[in-house]
């Protein structure tokens, strides 16, 4: 009971977030969803800090920025994540711009919608484990 | 055979055994098709990895572009597509894709997050069949066979066009109830090519597999030992079987040597300005054959001639048939008149390539390859339009370029054309123009004196540099003549780099680099300075119409037949055009169509790009480049220089436009890796 309403929920929850990864993950691999997620996950946050970091160190290398914006939007956007990627287009248009305050701006946005995502995708992993633990 | 002999390479295994003629594609198919995916972030990649899979593809990953290409080396068949990401930190994504192009010739689909319209085009000029924005849904990437059928659709086009298959010329590859009537090498060819494309595709994969006929790559010996037996038994008295018996090399089939004489004959009957082929040239054209219309008399002669006054070297003369043939097909039909010559040449393009492609190959296939889209093969084309433009114009002997590196006695000839030319020439077309200009130039002159060999010698001043010149040609040419001379010399110093395919390998450099070629092309023609311009001469050309026919002729053959498929579309037509106009377009032509043959690269460079086939191999750029400078001059016995002998590039500016059009949608990938599909190796001669 517990663990078909966790696995519910879970179901659930990558539907609402990630429907095309969603269609992924099939029985040959059951665990598709979570290890994508985890690996985004982690990956982005490096990103973010790189991203971080980079802004904050004197002048700002908007070449490097780019770049780094456009891995993180590469994966945001292949993982779903539509809020964020949308703050990263307009973070590079900044950046493109030279406009450094437009980048920090920008960036906050970003990182906020970067926020929830992790807030989500935690939840949805801790549910995994959850219902893995009591399947 | 039966196409639906079951290739058993595909994963799919049972599935390819149930393809019959006409019968659909196996349903398994594309199933088990091996795709490599490149991307530094891990996200991607495992995303994509899956849903590759969940396509059926059987998928192969990598994260680092370095890793990707040594596993594609150590593999060479193993894989028959690639998904490359752009941004990548250990080597450009294009980059990937030039290396891949030129050493693989896979198709290769580029992804980015990023959208924009420089990056795309950087993608299609680099010779991409695709590009994908990221995110990569799932649907887009259950398309992704067709680029790998289209790719080997074509070159089994090429490799039948080459002459292993006798219809191959002409038939529609795309029929699918095609039969491969004649010829058919391997067999029986039920099932419509496509089914043995995707038959080999499957099954075969690269490796010539028993479906897929092996390419019979007419390299300039080969042609030459043809040319040998076809004069031997007399040109009306010459039947496929007799020649075989005559040349007697193992492997050839009647069914090669018949549908190569066809495109000989094509090409003679081109050379010697018969109009009447226009129309078959249309058809071959749009067959993509650079057949070798039959050595018309007057190509014919004229090659001979020269070959029998000794400057021209057997070689060029055999390439130069061989370009002839290639193009004479297409150019055949052309009548004299510039502006037919330009719809020929359009379609010729990749005709002519082949004569200036000839340098690789003489297969048609090659030629076009190098250019991309446009019909290279304008070369041989552009040879008999310059022939006939010169013989319209007044002597010209159009001849020039073929008949080799005789280049010295030219000189002063060239000298003369060389300064007629260097108002025309200026634009970039000074390399093909020059040879053009001094070889119509001296045409007229020779031809009432010495008549042909005198062309060639000019031009074989300029050819023969052309191993390392054929940029410099260009360049030099504009400059007021007595440059003319110089150039090919001095080029070919400089150039050596260039020409790749100028004198060495029959067009092996130019198929195998497709891909890179372009780039390196495009960097090399604009390296050799100032023939590059020619590009821009494909804007100029308009303009210069009236200036050298001659010019614009040669340069024309130069160009297009080498380098690019697509730049020869656009000589062609210049020289065509030229041919009416008066050269002045046609070098322009040619010179744009060297130059968007030497490089598609080219393009980038300059006023090339519009020609866009980005994928010019560079060094076919430059070959081609070269090539047509120096073909048109001299044979050049390089490989290609039976193509620049026939500047098809006529109808410049309408054949340039055409070119370029036809160049910027060509994706250059596909023509690109067509060329290379006629690999040498494939040669069992």
């Amino acid at each position: 009971m517990d663990r078909n309403r966790l696995h519910n929920q879970v179901a659930s929850m990558r539907r609402s977030l990630f429907d095309q990864l969603e269609e992924l993950q099939d029985d040959t691999n059951p665990n598709f969803v979570q290890e994508v997620v985890t690996l985004f996950y982690n990956d982005s946050a490096r990103l973010i800090q790189n991203i971080e970091q980079a802004l904050n160190s004197g002048p700002i290398d908007f070449c490097k920025l780019d770049d780094y914006m456009h891995q993180f939007k590469g994966s945001s956007s292949s993982i779903g994540a539509k809020k964020v990627t949308n703050e990263c287009t307009a973070f590079r248009e900044y950046c493109n711009a030279e406009n450094a305050e437009g980048c920090i701006r920008s960036f906050q946005q970003v990182k906020q919608e970067y926020a929830i995502l992790k807030r989500k995708l935690e939840v949805y992993l801790q549910t995994v484990r959850q219902a893995s633990q009591t399947a | 055979m039966n196409v639906s002999s079951v290739k058993g390479s595909m994963s799919i295994s049972s599935s390819t055994s149930t393809w019959k003629a006409g019968d659909t594609i196996s349903d398994q198919f594309p199933a088990g098709l091996r795709v490599l995916v490149v991307d530094d972030d891990p996200t991607c990649l495992m995303i994509l990895e899956k849903m590759l899979i969940a396509c059926l593809y059987k998928v192969t990953k990598c994260n680092r572009a370095e890793t990707a290409l040594s596993k594609l080396r150590e593999n060479k068949n193993g894989y028959d597509i690639v998904l490359s990401d752009v941004h990548m930190p250990d080597m450009d994504g294009f980059k990937l894709l030039e290396h891949i192009g030129l050493e693989m010739d896979l198709p290769v689909i580029m992804m980015s997050a990023d959208d924009g319209k420089q990056v795309v085009m950087k993608g299609v000029t680099h010779g991409a069949c695709d590009y994908l924005i990221k995110p990569v849904r799932i649907e887009a990437l259950k398309n992704i066979w067709q680029h790998v059928v289209r790719k080997r659709k074509n070159e089994w086009k090429e490799f039948e066009q080459s002459g292993s298959v006798e219809e191959g010329d002409r038939q529609p590859k795309q029929s699918d109830d095609a039969d491969y009537s004649s010829s058919a090498n391997e067999g029986n060819w039920k099932g419509s090519k496509k089914r043995k494309d995707e038959e080999e595709e499957t099954d075969e994969r690269d490796d010539t597999s028993t479906l897929k006929k092996p390419r019979v790559v007419w390299s300039v010996e080969l042609h030459q030992q043809f040319v040998a037996a076809v004069n031997q038994l007399g040109i009306d008295k010459a039947v496929p079987k007799k020649i075989l018996e005559l040349m007697n090399v193992p492997g050839l089939t009647r069914e090669n040597v018949a549908s190569h004489l066809q495109k000989y004959r094509l090409y003679l009957r081109r050379l010697s300005g018969v109009s009447q082929h226009q129309s078959n040239l249309s058809t071959i054209i749009s067959a993509q054959d650079p057949t070798f219309g039959s050595l018309s008399s007057l190509s014919g002669l004229d090659l001979q001639t020269l070959a029998a006054t000794g400057q021209l070297p057997a070689q060029s003369l055999a390439r130069l048939q061989a370009a002839g043939l290639g193009r004479a097909t297409a150019i055949s039909g052309i009548p004299i008149t510039l502006v037919d010559q330009r719809n020929i040449f359009s379609f010729e393009n990749p005709k002519l390539r082949f004569g200036e492609g000839q340098q690789q190959h003489m297969t048609n296939k090659q030629q076009v390859n190098l250019l991309h889209g446009i019909p290279s093969t304008m070369e041989p084309k552009q040879l008999v339009s310059l022939r006939h433009a010169a013989q319209s114009i007044g002597n010209m002997n159009m001849q020039v370029p073929p008949h080799g590196a005789q280049s010295s006695q030219n000189n002063p000839l060239l000298m003369q054309m060389g300064q007629q030319q260097q108002q025309q020439q200026q634009q970039q077309q000074s390399r093909g123009q020059i040879l053009v200009d001094s070889t119509i130039n001296h045409a007229p002159r020779l031809s009432s004196s010495m008549g042909q060999p005198i062309l060639s010698n000019g031009i074989a001043t300029n050819v023969s540099s052309r191993n390392g010149i054929p940029e410099n040609i260009r360049a030099p040419g504009y400059s007021q003549t007595p440059s003319m001379l110089n150039f090919p010399m001095n080029h070919a110093s400089e150039l050596p780099g260039n020409s790749f395919a100028l004198g060495s390998t029959p067009g092996v450099s130019i198929l195998t680099s497709k891909g890179a070629f372009q780039e390196d092309v495009n960097s090399e023609i604009k390296g050799s300075g100032g023939l590059m311009p020619s590009y821009d001469v494909f804007n100029d050309l308009n303009q210069h119409k009236p200036q050298s026919w001659e010019l614009q002729n040669v340069g024309m053959a130069f160009d297009t037949s080498q380098h690019s498929n697509s730049l020869q579309g656009n000589l062609d037509l210049t020289q065509s055009a030229l041919g009416q106009q008066g050269f002045s377009s046609g070098q322009m032509n040619g010179h744009n169509r060297s130059a968007a043959v030497a490089s598609k690269a080219m393009f980038s460079t300059g006023d090339v790009k519009e020609l866009g086939s980005a994928q010019n191999v560079n060094q076919h750029l430059n070959n081609l480049l070269v090539d047509n400078t120096i073909r048109v001059k001299s044979e050049r016995v390089c490989d290609t220089s039976p193509a620049n002998i026939f500047p098809d590039h006529f109808g410049q500016d309408d054949l340039m436009s055409a070119l370029l059009k036809q160049q910027e949608s060509v994706a250059s990938s596909e023509n690109e890796f067509d060329f290379d599909g006629y690999s040498m190796n494939n040669i069992p001669v």
